[in-house]
């Protein structure tokens, strides 16, 4: 085990060089909803449990179910209302499953980008060959039934491996969402020499840590994501910003917390300057435009 | 080393569910439901009527909302007991103000104990229905087959024995089951069992025995879950009822009809400070035109013959 991850370096958000959004927006402001699928009884990891209770655990399953069956629906209402593309973070078996979702995000002209294969399927304990396997797995599944490139990366659950950014880009993988370390895309350091960066992804601003994990009224969520907003928008003024949320369709799409979502939306979007746009774009224009900056800036600094 | 090849291996992986309980479908592929009377909302309150064992063994986990110190628990027993005694009757006077007719969902081991309160229930005439034996009790994956099967049995007799009632349907104890579970409930008369969170409305789910009916009794809209597991204020329970209400409200003017499954808990919200935002809630939701407040037998009937 190392004691830092190696993946990017230090680099102050203050005087860093300046970024432009397309049309002069201060935020670049994407919305990621997780379209997933969790398996009832699924292998077992060593490293990890999937559910807490013994199989089949019909509490946390059907949790999950519910998203698929009436959230995503919901959701893409909401998204329609203000022409609101999303990314998605696939589990990319629910190609299989439920095609109907996907074609639903297709006529959308929605970003896929993976999620693993399962939500129950963690990368802990795989061996390089079975992890760029997975990936694999899921990059040829994406393009199989959507045609599009995958360029994102969100781990299964979260779970990762010392290499898994390294494999991602040899993939083809252009940016990964997996880091939580900054409000701008960095640049990521991976083993080929690719240019391959961070995406903002915020797990503050995700649902399912915010319902879950910090236990936040559904209003309050409402507000969260309106203060994130306004001070993002502040800064971003100086300097291009990106703000992102991250949805789950089991999680937003209750009825009693789709109001103070749509509310929120409906606020971020009644701003001029904000680029309202997908991971994938976000990521092919600063690798375009600021990733060398970048990269010699913190050569430069040389803070880490 | 590496984990086993058959991690990498998915052979469940293929069009709809990874099992055969159900079909898959989205909510907005379905027939519209039409409710009867030209109701737009069927309105499900359903109370737990819970007995929590002092000795609780806790296996193979602990139950939702049971013991939590050392032996003896007295704070968390009486607690729940405060729910049978107190709570309950605060509830049957706000549903008579309301108009509300509510579904109990009971643990067998009550009717043993307080006869009073379950005659109390049966006499008003709503539906009563399986809360397993006790929430000590639990159904569970690797559950031996022939104890789950005299479980469920003894759980229903008991229950049918005490209320007179047919008993048709079942809230397994913290809505754990295991593989066999539908199976048992369907050879023992259940019509509909309310476990399964995963839809806003009815489904059909089948078992060995027939099929029957999904009722998802929503986790996430219940009193427990929101004022005590996510320590949300009373005032705030309420609004998220009221904003559940009007969600689904809308949605059955272009959807067809809605169900609002309302779960609770006479020892969560029949405190003093806390029945007055339920109150507050069910006049709310009364107070519209097309709300059908029904037991949930009803819904499930009414949703059957939608269906046909």
């Amino acid at each position: 085990m190392k004691e830092d991850p190696g993946l990017y370096d230090y680099w102050p958000y203050e005087n860093r060089p300046k970024i432009e959004w397309p049309n002069g927006a201060r935020v670049a402001f994407w919305v990621a909803p997780n379209i997933e699928f969790y398996e009832l009884d699924p292998a077992v990891n060593p490293h990890r449990k999937a559910w807490p209770r013994p199989v089949p655990d019909v509490n946390g399953y059907a949790t999950r179910d519910y998203g698929n069956r009436v959230g995503h629906m919901r959701m893409m209402r909401v998204l329609d209302k203000y022409d609101v593309r999303g990314s998605i973070s696939l589990s990319t078996a629910l190609c299989e499953h439920h095609p109907e979702i996907i074609e639903l995000c297709k006529d959308r002209n929605w970003e896929f980008f993976s999620h693993g294969i399962y939500n129950t399927r963690y990368t802990y304990g795989m061996d390089e060959a079975q992890e760029r396997a997975m990936i694999q797995d899921a990059v040829e599944t994406i393009h199989k039934h959507t045609g599009q490139q995958c360029s994102g990366y969100l781990a299964p659950a979260l779970t990762h491996t010392e290499i898994t950014m390294d494999l991602f880009a040899e993939a083809g993988g252009i940016y990964t969402c997996d880091l939580f370390h900054d409000d701008q895309p960095t640049p990521v350091h991976v083993r080929s020499g690719k240019k391959f960066i961070s995406v903002p992804y915020s797990l503050e601003m995700n649902d399912t840590i915010v319902y879950v994990v910090n236990k936040i009224e559904p209003r309050r969520y409402g507000e969260m994501i309106k203060a994130n907003f306004d001070r993002l928008y502040a800064e971003g003024a100086e300097s291009g910003v990106v703000m992102c949320v991250p949805l789950h369709a089991y999680q937003v799409s209750h009825p009693h917390r789709l109001k103070a979502f749509d509310e929120a939306l409906e606020y971020i979007t009644g701003h001029k300057d904000v680029w309202v746009t997908t991971g994938r774009e976000i990521a092919e224009y600063y690798i375009e435009h600021y990733y060398d900056q970048a990269v010699a800036d913190i050569a430069a600094k040389g803070a880490a | 080393m590496p984990l086993d090849p058959d991690y990498l291996e998915y052979p469940r992986r293929r069009y709809g569910m990874d099992h055969d309980r159900y079909d898959w479908s989205m909510l907005t592929e379905r027939k519209p439901v039409q409710w009867p009377h030209g109701k737009r909302l069927a309105l499900w309150v359903n109370v737990a009527v819970q007995y929590f064992p002092l000795n609780q063994q806790g296996k193979p986990f602990p139950p939702v909302g049971g013991m939590t110190t050392a032996y003896p628990d007295l704070r968390h027993y009486t607690l729940r007991e405060y729910g049978n005694r107190v709570g309950i009757y605060r509830f049957l006077k706000a549903f008579d103000r309301y108009g509300i007719k509510p579904t109990f969902a009971v643990s067998a081991r009550l009717a043993e104990r307080y006869p009073y309160l379950i005659r109390r229930l049966a006499e008003r005439g709503d539906e009563i229905i399986s809360h397993g034996w006790h929430m000590d009790a639990p159904h569970y994956g690797g559950q031996d087959r022939g104890d789950e099967s005299g479980l469920i049995r003894r759980s229903l007799e008991t229950l049918r024995e005490a209320t007179g009632q047919p008993v048709a349907g079942w809230l397994s104890p913290s809505k754990s089951q295991s593989m066999d579970t539908p199976d048992l409930l369907a050879e023992n008369g259940v019509r509909y069992m309310c476990d399964w969170i995963n839809d806003d409305m009815p489904y059909p789910f089948r078992t060995s025995a027939g099929d029957m009916v999904a009722m998802p009794l929503s986790t996430e809209l219940e009193d427990r879950f929101i004022v005590q597991a996510n320590l949300h204020s009373e005032g705030e329970y309420a609004d998220q009822v009221m904003d559940a209400f009007d969600y689904l409200y809308a949605e059955s003017e272009a959807q067809g009809g809605r169900m609002l499954a309302l779960s609770l808990h006479p020892w969560v919200l029949g405190q003093p400070h806390r029945i007055g935002r339920l109150e507050e809630a069910l006049e709310y939701i009364t107070g519209h035109e097309g709300v059908w407040s029904a037991s949930a037998g009803d819904i499930c009937t009414a949703w059957q013959e939608a269906q046909a």
